[in-house]
């Protein structure tokens, strides 16, 4: 699956731990709270407002720094959600008894209060989490099966291609011992005929291997090839210089993105909060890190602190800034601006940092060459909907039959990039 | 159309076409290549193989693996600091009495640029050179890194203890100062006054205006400067007073100045000028009507005009003797007719000069309307009569204490050298300054100050204005406030900012703020600036000095026939008092006037030089030696056309010898010859001067006399009033080229099929008429753009980087073959200020000879320069008709060659000054303006991320924002409402190359050569009577 941007900003995500408590109260199983829709309409609206507020902390199904949400409305009464969701620090001080167990439950983990929501708001968030969710898996799971008919129906696998390569090789070397056999069997026959010298000659003769490799012609040519072999070795060579594709330094901490991005779905402008508004994406400083792992010290449900989690602790406490090794370097000359393709643009982290969600060690995906770049711009259409900034050169452009591309609005000009 | 007929001259050379001049007018680079110059110790071919050897070994080395670069997160990244977006705060630039209330970008954290607070109803978003760099005084690594006690490091506690102590115990403590404008400051002085049993508070200035507060208080009871109003002035007269250059506030009244200077063809009004003068001044430069007069004739000067003007009032005229002054009368009826709406200034420190100014303001009804001396101003508060009783008292052992904060006397005190023999005398000295300058290094106790930009402070420059500074940094080093030194001293255990703000709650309640202190408090200190009202004065102040008293010592001090030289000692733009003489970007700024660097000189007239058989030839020039009342120094000599006959200028500035590495030894020190022997500080030396010119030869290193246009015309285009009022196109030379029969407007003949703007159009206005050429946008630029600084002999080899430079023209209405005439000319020359940059032709001529496409044509009309295309073949500036690309000769950065001056590219903490947006350019590659594409780049993108059009004004250039008075309009010329296309009244909705522009006054440099390009001039206009032919 893949990670979604969000156009959220971070100090709206801390605010997700506090759903989590409605999770896990169920003692008495109430029926469904008649009040929580099932429309269409207040699920998507619950969606966004879960996808903005909660998702940080909280899952529908399963426990993570909260508990998980399904149910809560069976298992809570209405009143006592929207407290707690509005402010739950208020609720546990009025000495709530349920409130209290879920506190201590995870961890005292304080939940920011969410006074913005109001009471529509929160049961719309109630219908997603009763409701919501639920067709994304089956979703996925269709799409999955499609990409895979997709694969099998769309021309011949590649496996196939090279038994058909070896089948073909194969029948050339018959047809060249058949020739063979051809050419001897005739030669014989006609030696027998009474042939005057001449011919006899022209029969028998031998290929001078010698005088052939002596030619000028193959010296010649062989002297080309080699010159070009050579040249185009060195020049490709040349080409890699500095070039880092594949570049996955070892990191001062093992960090995972495989795990926090993949398998914990965490958004990367939670902790990359420049990408959106900046020229640098950012590596987190470790009090981004500490909003989570205050509470999360070990992996696997592994008792203790892990020693690579250890590590942002030992950097808070020294005041000691942790050296990542950059994996992405562009050089100096070139200018390059997140937000102008993140935010801007539309264009999804994984276009140019590949599936970083399956990286358990990050490594420079693409080549990042200025060629690699232009290509990009001669084929990437600009996200001009909604955005004022480019209504006049899309009215100019729009007697081209062509879309507008970045190249067409001096994305291929020199200083765009360098200055 | 009718011809210009003035001829236009960048120096004497080129006016007396020098023949060496003319064999180098058109060659680029007129000096000698340095390949040649080894010839011991050169490199061989063996040299070369080796060489080539270990640079192929370096370069696959290098190649092979990619050094590991690290990525280091703050720990704690604190919330408003996000990596590569700038952060603003207002702040206030002070040194001594010179203010301007500035914003400050900050990138991570570091300061990296100044530009003007627009809400300072004083300074109006105006700066200067010396406030454009203040910013790399704060990476200066020679400032002191912690408290000192006698020469050796020391700590806060040993000195706060021992200071505390020998100061009670001392008697008579004096405490030395510049004007202190900061009230908070004031009182925290005064509590540590209080405790150590009354210190007395000595103020002096660098740059005295105590003549005009000591005739304030005799005249008018006032003891201070006055608010003036130069935009309500229809007339202007000023005897000497540099008020655009370095007068009291010049940044103020250059704004002011610009007001009044600014035409159309709606109100075709400006201000008169007149200046009377001996150096000619940038204030001069600018003037219409400008007068050179003899130092020892400006009293009587003054007093004449009182007499031509008291004759018109009725008034009592008083008795001084007759001087012949050109256009003085002329000026007088003027100032009659304009009674109310004029102003009188004189930058005279004689007292009794300013009661007859004060005098003359007072006849002609300015008082309240030009001046105003209930808002009065602070900038200057130096008393010179206490300070040379101070002096007398240091050097007679009656002062037991003294402590200096942020002055240095040593150095820019006449007295100075007694002064510093003298301070060993006392039982305890102590000073707040930040270097180990000639003062500092001579007291027994330094406890630094911050700079300015890691400071809390309050400043009240004028009685209703105030402003705060607030730190944008982090102190770099082991310094502290020293107004925090002073409170600890007195034992007051609130620290500074406290105290500061604790000051300010009284006066938010004293001006009756119903907010809650912090809501007061939060918005003066994001507005930087403060007013309170302050009730103006009913009636008109009626003066009670006794003129013809004035009169008489006038008469006495001053002769209308000297035949002695006389020594006018003032200060240039770039330097001013030496405070920051350490500043490379201000030693290398090109004066505006003489257009030299890195020195101080004397400036001749051309007469005194044609007597001495004196020739300057491209800045080679001879040494001579003055010598004041006994005290010699031996200084280059500069001829200056407009210099005075008989008098002679030196700046004041140089000859540091403990400010640092880049300031000390340029130069020579002129303090020690002024005057102090009349009760002020008297910067017109008329009696006691002699010159007498060495053999000794010497090269100054100017930016001006080469470049040359060619004799090509059309660069300068100017009229008078009173031509613009008939015709607003007077003036304008419009040039036709003969094609298929017929005279074309040279754009109607191109090779070029024209680019299509389809965005955005990018174009540059500049009003020659606001320009008066003070050099702010010179420095500007180079904060910005990461220019590189390259030393005196690299100027001198033509080598400066400079992407503007404002080309200086003296003009004559003589013919150049009418020699008569043209010393005419250079006796008293027009002069015009012309910006020239990149001007980003639209058929640039630079773009088609450059072999690898280094340089190439933006969609928005940007002439753009890719460096890491460049290959150094020099074609492009071979080519360019403005001469405006300048080429790395060297690596400046990074090089020991350079790191004497190059400090911001060269030291690790003079780096962080540089703008992490703008590459720093290596050697090899040409370079030129850019017109800030780092800034319209980051505007567009704002815009793009809040989906909306660029607002007009939102995207400038580093040289629009740092002009004082809005000479340079830069915007979208694509966009009809943006200030740039109603300036040249561009009507049509297009998106070709060629606007068509129906501003009369507008005009191209080198029209005919169609180049066609996105930089406008627009004509300059003198409020001149039209010659008479």
């Amino acid at each position: 699956m893949s990670i979604k941007r969000s156009l959220l900003s971070v100090p709206f995500r801390f605010c997700n731990m506090a759903l989590i408590f409605f999770l896990l109260i169920g003692i008495n199983a109430f029926a469904a709270d008649p009040e929580v829709s099932d429309s269409e309409e207040a699920v998507k609206a619950g969606e966004s407002l879960f996808n903005a507020n909660c998702k940080t902390c909280h899952k529908l199904d399963q426990k993570f720094t909260g508990p998980a949400l399904r149910g809560v409305s069976d298992r809570r009464d209405i009143a006592w959600i929207q407290a707690f969701i509005k402010n739950s620090q208020k609720v546990i001080q009025e000495g709530d008894p349920v409130a209290n167990e879920l506190f201590a439950e995870f961890n005292n983990t304080v939940m920011p209060a969410h006074p913005f929501l109001s009471d529509e708001d929160v049961m719309n968030l109630l219908s997603y989490i009763e409701f919501g969710g639920k067709e994304e898996v089956a979703a996925a799971g269709a799409a999955g099966e499609g990409a895979q008919a997709g694969a099998a129906s769309g021309g011949v696998p590649s496996e196939y291609l090279t038994i058909i390569l070896a089948v073909l090789v194969l029948v050339l070397l018959l047809i060249l011992i058949v020739l063979g056999l051809i050419v001897s069997v005739l030669s014989k026959y006609l030696n027998k005929q009474h042939l005057d010298e001449e011919d006899k000659e022209f029969i028998n003769q031998k290929t001078d291997f010698k005088k052939v490799l002596k030619s000028d012609a193959f010296v010649i040519i062989i002297t080309a090839l080699v010159v070009a072999l050579v040249a185009k070795t060195a020049i490709d060579g040349l080409f890699t210089v500095g070039v880092q594709q594949g570049y996955a330094p070892t990191q001062p901490i093992a960090f995972s993105h495989e795990l926090h991005a993949g398998e914990k779905e965490i958004e990367c402008q939670y902790c990359h909060t420049g990408v959106e508004i900046g020229r640098s994406a950012n590596i987190p400083s470790p009090n981004i890190c500490m909003n989570c792992h205050m509470h999360i010290q070990n992996v696997g449900g592994k008792e203790g602190v892990s020693p690579e989690i250890q590590k942002i602790y030992d950097a808070v406490d020294n005041n000691q800034p942790i050296e990542w090794v950059r994996v992405h370097n562009l050089p100096d000359l070139a200018y390059f601006n997140h937000s102008q393709h993140v935010n801007v643009g539309g264009i999804e982290c994984q276009t140019c940092h590949g599936p970083i969600e399956e990286m358990e060690v990050v490594r420079q995906h693409s080549a990042l060459t200025m060629g690699w770049c232009i290509d990009c711009h001669r084929q990437t259409e600009i996200k001009t909907a909604g955005n004022e900034y480019y209504d006049k050169l899309v009215q100019l452009h729009s007697e081209s039959k062509d879309a507008l591309k970045v190249k067409d609005i001096g994305g291929l000009e020199c200083a765009k990039c360098h200055y | 159309m009718k011809e210009n007929k003035k001829t236009y001259w960048k120096g004497l050379e080129q006016l007396t076409n020098d023949p060496e001049f003319v064999k180098n007018a058109d060659r680029e680079f007129p000096e000698y290549l340095p390949i040649s110059d080894q010839e011991e110790g050169g490199s061989s071919r063996r040299d070369f193989l080796k060489l080539m050897g270990f640079s192929i070994a370096a370069a696959s080395l290098a190649a092979c693996e990619a050094p590991v670069r690290k990525a280091i997160p703050y720990v704690n990244k604190p919330v408003d600091v996000n990596p590569s977006i700038p952060n603003y705060y207002a702040s206030t630039f002070v040194s001594g009495g010179d203010y301007a209330s500035v914003v400050v970008k900050t990138r991570e954290g570091r300061p990296i640029k100044i530009d003007g607070n627009k809400l300072s109803p004083i300074t109006q978003g105006g700066v200067n050179a010396i406030v454009e760099a203040s910013v790399l005084s704060l990476y200066d690594k020679e400032r002191l890194a912690s408290p000192y006690k006698n020469g050796e490091k020391s700590d806060w506690a040993t000195i706060d203890k021992e200071v505390a102590a020998k100061l009670k115990a001392a008697g008579n403590v004096k405490i030395v100062t510049n004007t202190i404008l900061s009230p908070s400051t004031d009182k925290a002085i005064g509590a540590l006054s209080e405790t150590i049993g009354g210190a007395e508070v000595v103020t002096y200035d660098a740059a005295s205006t105590y003549g005009i507060t000591k005739a304030n208080e005799t005249y008018y009871g006032v003891n201070a400067l006055p608010s003036y109003s130069f935009d309500k002035a229809d007339v202007i007269v000023s005897f000497g007073a540099d008020f655009l250059g370095t007068w009291i506030s010049p940044i103020e009244f250059a704004k002011q100045y610009s007001k009044g200077r600014k035409i159309s063809k709606e109100s075709p009004n400006m201000s008169r000028h007149y200046q009377f003068e001996s150096n000619l001044s940038l204030t001069g430069a600018n003037a219409d009507y400008r007068t050179p007069i003899k130092a020892s004739q400006s009293g009587l000067a003054v007093l004449a005009l009182y007499n031509l003007i008291a004759k018109k009032a009725g008034a009592a005229t008083v008795k001084g003797a007759a001087v012949e002054v050109a256009h003085l009368s002329k000026a007088a009826n003027e100032l009659w007719a304009n009674k109310g709406k004029s102003l009188v200034v004189s930058g005279s420190n004689d007292p009794n000069v300013q009661i007859v100014i004060n005098a003359i303001n007072e006849l002609l009804g300015n008082n309240n309307s030009t001046i105003d001396y209930s808002n009065t101003a602070s900038f200057k508060k130096g008393n010179d009569a206490g300070m040379a009783k101070f002096v007398a008292d240091l050097a007679a052992g009656r002062v037991d204490g003294v402590l200096f904060y942020n002055c240095n006397p040593v150095y820019d005190y006449p007295q100075g050298e007694e002064l510093g023999k003298a301070i060993a005398k006392a039982k305890v000295s102590v000073s707040t300054n930040a270097t180990m300058d000639e003062t500092s290094s001579m007291v027994q106790y330094i406890a630094p100050d911050h700079h300015y930009l890691e400071s809390w402070n309050d400043f009240q420059p004028k009685a209703g204005e105030f402003s705060l500074s607030q730190p944008a940094i982090s102190p770099l080093f082991d310094t502290r406030q020293a107004q925090e030194s002073f409170l600890t001293w007195a034992g007051v255990t609130t620290n500074y900012y406290d105290f500061l703000q604790e000051n300010w709650a009284a006066m938010f309640a004293a001006q009756g703020e119903t907010a809650s202190f912090q809501e007061n408090w939060d918005r003066a200190l994001y507005n930087g600036v403060y007013s309170i009202e302050v009730p103006a004065s009913e009636e008109a102040l009626v003066g009670a000095g006794d003129i013809s008293a004035a009169a008489a010592a006038i008469g006495k001090a001053y002769s209308a026939s000297n035949s002695g030289v006389e020594l006018v000692v003032y200060q240039k733009v770039g330097i001013g008092v030496g405070t920051f003489a350490n500043n490379p970007w201000l030693q290398e700024m090109s004066d505006p006037v003489t257009k030299a660097t890195w020195d101080n000189y004397l400036t001749v007239s051309q007469k005194w030089a044609t007597e001495q058989g004196l020739k300057m030839f491209e800045g080679a020039t001879q040494k001579a030696k003055i010598t004041v009342n006994g005290k010699s120094l031996i200084v280059p000599v500069l001829i200056q056309p407009g210099q005075a006959d008989g008098t002679i200028g030196l700046a004041l500035g140089y000859g540091r010898t403990k400010a640092g590495r880049v300031a000390n030894g340029v130069g020579v020190n002129a303090y020690p010859l002024l005057d102090n022997s009349k009760g002020f500080v008297n910067y017109d030396i008329t009696s006691g001067v002699s010159i007498e010119l060495t053999s000794d030869s010497y090269k100054i290193a100017q930016t001006q006399t080469h470049q040359t246009y060619m004799d090509r015309g059309n660069v300068i285009q100017e009229s008078v009033l009173s031509e613009y009022k008939k015709d607003p196109s007077a003036g304008r030379v419009s040039p036709e080229i003969y094609k298929d029969g017929e005279f074309v407007k040279p754009s109607k003949v191109s090779l070029w099929s024209g680019h299509k703007y389809s965005q955005h159009h990018w174009g540059l206005a500049i009003d020659m008429n606001s320009c008066i050429g003070c050099g702010a946008c010179t420095v500007a630029c180079q904060v910005e753009n990461n220019v590189a600084v390259v030393g005196k002999q690299e100027v001198l080899n033509r080598r400066e980087m400079a992407w503007i430079r404002i080309d200086r023209y003296y003009s004559s209405d003589a013919e150049a073959g009418d020699l008569e005439g043209l010393e005419k000319a250079s006796d008293n020359p027009e002069v015009t200020f012309q910006p020239m940059m990149c001007q980003h032709c639209n058929n640039a001529p630079c773009e088609t000879v450059c072999p690898v496409a280094a340089t190439t044509h933006s969609s928005e009309g940007l002439n753009q320069m890719t460096y890491n295309r460049c290959i150094g073949t020099r074609y492009c500036a071979n080519n360019c008709p403005y001469k405006v690309r300048r080429f790395n000769w060297f690596k400046y950065h990074d090089n020991k060659d350079f790191s004497q001056v190059n400090v911001a590219q060269n030291d690790d903490l003079g780096k962080m000054v540089l703008n992490p947006d703008v590459t720093v350019r290596a050697r090899g590659v040409m370079e030129k303006c850019s017109l800030c594409v780092q800034r319209i780049q980051s505007g567009k993108l704002a815009a793009k991320r809040e989906k909306r059009k660029i607002k007009d004004g939102e995207v400038t250039t580093a040289c629009a924002v740092a002009c004082p008075t809005d000479a340079l309009v830069f915007g979208d010329m694509n966009d009809p409402n943006s200030q740039v296309s109603q300036m040249l009244k561009i009507k049509e909705n297009t998106t070709s190359a060629v606007k068509e522009v129906n501003e009369e006054r507008a005009y191209h440099v080198l029209e005919e050569i169609n180049v066609s390009p996105n930089v406008w001039y627009f004509t300059k206009i003198r409020n001149k009577d039209k010659k008479e032919a």
